[in-house]
């Protein structure tokens, strides 16, 4: 894949920019005599609360990295209202405990229910007493009993709205062939060429023409999962779905079993019993081997989880800085900067569904690869 | 680390592996496999009316050049044909001429054969009369010259006077 460095260097020369205007914001009194009036404006704000908007920054993209309960567009600061709607609570805790996330009033109040009392702490569920205090543990997480959450949680949400915009999509497409001659129709035609992408360029070279019919449902799944869910994530509805290791490590565990029990006798023996190798390396070999094909599926859990999440940490916090500067120049340039940095996350999203796809496939590949030098038969 | 693990939601785990395999059996069974049949289908006809294009175009070819062949052992035969009539025919002028020369030749053979007998014929018929009439003449000449003794005499003696001179 090529990649245009158009916008690498136009985030570079935006960044060059930005710089003195960085240095205005923390300003060092006696090295800086002549100022602008803007880079004044700067100062003065970054002055009245310095610590103050940046850690309301800081706050706000750590809990929206985080998974949410409640549904909530924006919030009005000064009368505390949440715009947005209550998400349904689901526990595991000696039968299943259903409640409404109103109950928490956005984490701010104890939660009651069926006589057991609960409590949002960084939209995670603890079980309290009746007063909601969390007694805190020595890594600064309170130790409460955490009672299984099966909440529809804001990304739950969006896993399941983009289950069933995938299942409209590609029905869809599948029945457009019956209905116009074998040619497909309306939205599904864009994405029929990206089917073929994954089974001509990934699926077919990765897994071989023989068997790579079996996996091909899994790989296009996941590529469109993924894909739609990192798009979803640079939508202003605030996902961050891909961005979350438990996805991640969900998609990597699928990963894993399926290349375990799919894969063919030769697999194995290549794990646990190297062969052209003489036989003390073997046994020195089969613990690595054995690793590794752990390692493989966790490195997919960490690349996906690693690239979403910071993508939109940096994402924004260039957004963030506009609210820092509040200069014309500052914010003009910091928009600019995201909008361009907007445009690599989409590529991005691309890239990231591409290699885990590619990966997953290059793994059923490994698993069902025909070693014909030790086939006797 | 620690707060990473702090941070894994069991609950959005389960919710997430539910979810993704149902979709994916779903997609499977409405989407994916329609839609690669389908592609497939498609592919394998594109293929297979390229090949019978591909095998139209050959049998035309072979098709022209069949004809082409065919013309050309016609023509061959038309010229063969033609040869032969030519042969045949001046085969023939020549043959009519040769017997048209020999029946002339013999004609004119029959022809000289005639006049010679007619000519023969004519020759004796001729000799005839002319004898008949000289034989007459001289019956004549004979009555009348021994009509008289006096002319019989003076024959006589001439015929005597002759046969003295002799």
């Amino acid at each position: 894949m090529v990649i245009s460095n158009k916008p690498l260097r136009f985030i570079l020369v935006a960044l060059v920019a930005c710089l003195p205007l960085i240095s205005f914001a923390n300003p060092e009194e006696g090295s800086v005599k002549v100022k602008t009036e803007a880079a004044h404006e700067v100062t003065e704000e970054a002055h009245a609360e310095p610590t103050d908007v940046k850690s309301k920054i800081k706050e706000f993209i750590n809990h929206h990295l985080l998974d949410a309960h409640d549904f909530t567009l924006s919030v009005n600061e000064e009368t505390g209202e949440h715009y947005g709607f209550s998400l349904p609570i689901i526990l595991w805790d000696n039968g299943l405990q259903v409640f409404s996330s109103s109950k928490f009033h956005h984490g701010e109040k104890t939660a009651e229910h069926n006589g057991n009392y609960y409590v949002l702490h960084h939209e995670k569920i603890y079980k309290t007493e009746a007063d909601g205090t969390l007694t805190e543990g020595e890594h600064g997480h309170p130790t409460n009993a955490t009672p299984l959450d099966l909440s529809i949680t804001k990304s739950v949400v969006g896993i399941l709205g983009i289950a069933v915009l995938m299942f409209l999509l590609f029905a869809g497409l599948a029945k457009s062939y019956g209905k116009n001659n074998g040619i497909a129709s309306g939205a599904g035609r864009f994405f029929e060429p990206i089917v073929l992408y994954i089974r001509d360029e990934i699926a077919i070279p990765n897994i071989g023409e023989k068997g790579y019919k079996k996996y091909m449902s899994y790989l296009l799944t996941i590529f469109f999962f993924i894909f739609f869910l990192n798009i979803l994530g640079l939508t202003p509805l605030g996902f961050n779905v891909t961005g979350n290791i438990a996805i991640t490590a969900s998609l990597a565990l699928l990963t894993y079993l399926i290349t375990t029990f799919s894969a063919n006798k030769s697999y194995w023996g290549h794990i646990f019993w190297m062969p052209g190798v003489p036989t003390p390396m073997k046994f020195i070999l089969a613990p690595i081997e054995l690793l590794g094909t752990i390692i493989k599926p966790f490195s997919l859990m960490i690349r996906l989880y690693a690239n979403i999440l910071a993508g939109h940490v940096v994402l924004m916090s260039i957004i963030g800085l506009m609210f820092i500067f509040k200069s014309w120049i500052g914010s003009t340039l910091s928009f600019g900067l995201a909008f361009a940095l907007s445009i690599l996350e989409i590529l991005v999203a691309f890239l990231q569904a591409y290699i885990f796809t590619m990966l997953s496939a290059l793994y059923f590949g490994a698993g069902n690869e025909e070693h014909h030098h030790e086939e006797s038969h | 680390m620690d707060k990473l693990i702090n941070d894994f939601s069991f609950g959005l785990f389960i919710w997430q592996i539910v979810i993704f395999v149902g979709l994916i059996f779903l997609l499977k069974k409405f989407a994916w496999k329609p839609i690669l049949d389908a592609v497939n289908e498609r592919e394998e006809g594109i293929k297979n009316a390229l090949l019978s294009a591909e095998n139209a175009r050959k049998e035309m070819q072979n098709l022209q050049a069949d004809n082409q062949r065919i013309l050309q052992e016609a023509r061959l035969e038309r010229d063969n044909m033609l040869k032969d009539a030519r042969e045949m025919k001046e085969k023939m002028v020549a043959d009519a001429k040769n017997e048209a020369q020999a029946q002339g030749l013999k004609m004119i053979e029959q022809a000289k054969a005639a006049i010679e007998s007619e000519k023969n014929a004519a020759m004796a018929e001729l000799k005839l009369q002319v004898s008949t009439l000289s034989l007459s003449i001289a019956e004549k000449i004979l009555k009348d010259e021994l009509s008289n003794k006096e002319a019989q005499t003076k024959l006589v003696e001439k015929m005597l006077g002759d046969v003295k001179i002799n």
